[in-house]
């Protein structure tokens, strides 16, 4: 296994080759944000939020899907950064519906805390309010798309760590939308376990247990962890 | 140094604001030796809002033309205006009626399809102020100087808000306590 060698906000890492600016950045204990990362699935970087400046490099690159090369300099903080990241914040909150006073995830949201970690006081862009419908069909978890943001953990943690593949995504541009099974009612669709791994993976209140009301939502993240772990270390201790 | 002149004004919100305002409890009488209370729903009896305002908590959307008029006023005579609480910030719950269209369809779906006896719209011109199409946030109104999310924000919040305001300085709107939604 070779190793790479690059400096993360001016501190040396080694790193084993093929892997991403966000797993060195993890590796030097910086904290990048994020939200459609999520460790242990695959990468698709749409959120825009965890860009980062690369010496040389003429643009800004997504940290959970750009490779580590020998010699990189990156920064993950800058006044253009937090700048970026903050636009990619007020947009999100804009393109949905994200009541936080009457959400399950209140108090418990990833899109909550990336708001405060990037100083978002409130939004430069007027919200559009889109209809939205929610899915209430499954006996045991909801789904309101008004408060998605298409980071599609969900699709990927039922894909890859459940292997139920019960979410895709639909269409385009303001109509994308989140859909179970064939476009299917979620309660119809045989292929879901019911594990409710989609519920823990989902960064906001989109996905939700029934019972659960506003503020109820308490993400189990380390569950998908210890999951991750028992796979591919075989280990099973939380 | 003369006292600052203070005011809250209510608009489309639920008074929730207000309510964590007056859980500053005894900060209240702090609050009260440093400034002159000209115009706010629990602390002042005046019907018009006064010339040379300092600092203004402004809670709730903007929904109705009286609430537009009344902003207005607001920004015109106020030196620093201060959007408090969610409603005022992002249109919040008031704001949900966005989704169903203009104003037509949400007095339709109120008052037409959900009524039980006695359908018809409400009108009762220069008593019941007409809707406006859209709720909207403060900011998308009239330029905000400051802004305090939180649903309601919780009282320290709102004192450490004020509280630098009181000396002349600005607060520092960062981190959960101070601007987490909700």
């Amino acid at each position: 296994m070779s190793v790479v060698t690059l400096k993360i906000d001016g501190v040396d890492v080694a790193i084993a080759a093929g892997s991403s600016v966000m797993q060195a950045a993890q590796e030097a204990s910086v904290e990048i944000p994020r939200l459609c990362y999520l460790e242990g699935l695959s990468t698709v970087g749409s959120c825009r939020l965890c860009v980062v400046e690369i010496a040389g490099i003429n643009k800004l690159l997504p940290a959970c899907t750009t490779e580590v090369r020998e010699g990189m300099d990156v920064t993950t903080q800058s006044p253009k950064l937090q700048d970026y990241r903050r636009m990619v914040l007020e947009l999100l909150f804009g393109e949905g519906n994200h009541v936080c006073a009457i959400c399950v995830a209140n108090g418990n949201c990833e899109l909550q805390d990336m708001a405060i970690a990037v100083g978002m006081d409130h939004s430069r862009f007027p919200y559009r309010f889109p209809d939205r419908k929610a899915d209430l069909s499954h006996t045991q978890f909801g789904i309101d798309h008004n408060r998605c943001i298409l980071c599609t953990r969900c699709v990927r943690v039922c894909d890859e760590i459940e292997g139920a593949h019960v979410w895709d995504v639909s269409q385009r541009g303001e109509f994308c939308h989140i859909t179970s099974g064939l476009d299917q009612p979620w309660g119809d669709v045989d292929a879901c376990t019911a594990c409710g791994k989609c519920v823990d993976a989902c960064p906001t209140g989109a996905i939700f247990r029934k019972n659960d009301t506003t503020g109820e939502k308490v993400g189990d993240r380390e569950k998908l962890e210890f999951l991750v772990k028992a796979r591919e270390n075989r280990e099973w201790v939380r | 140094m003369g006292k600052v002149k203070f005011a809250t004004v209510w608009l489309a919100g639920c008074a929730g604001c207000h309510m964590s305002f007056l859980d500053m409890d005894e900060w209240l009488i702090e609050l009260a030796q440093h400034v002159d209370v000209v115009y706010s729903p629990v602390g002042s009896d005046l019907k018009h809002y006064p010339d040379g305002v300092d600092v203004c908590l402004v809670e709730g959307a903007i929904a109705n033309v009286d609430n537009l008029e009344l902003i207005q006023e607001v920004r015109q005579k106020t030196k620093i205006l201060i959007s408090f609480g969610d409603c005022a910030v992002t249109a919040n719950v008031p704001g949900m009626r966005n989704m169903l269209g203009g104003a037509e369809s949400v007095l339709t779906r109120g008052y037409l399809e959900l009524a039980d006896a006695g359908k018809q719209f409400p009108n009762e011109p220069g008593i019941v102020p007409e809707l406006l199409d859209q709720v909207q946030s403060v900011h998308n109104v009239v330029p905000v100087d400051i802004f305090m999310p939180g649903c309601p924000p919780p009282a320290d919040r709102i004192k450490a808000t004020l509280a630098p305001l009181l000396k002349g300085e600005m607060p520092v709107m960062e981190g959960r306590e101070m601007i987490k939604f909700g």
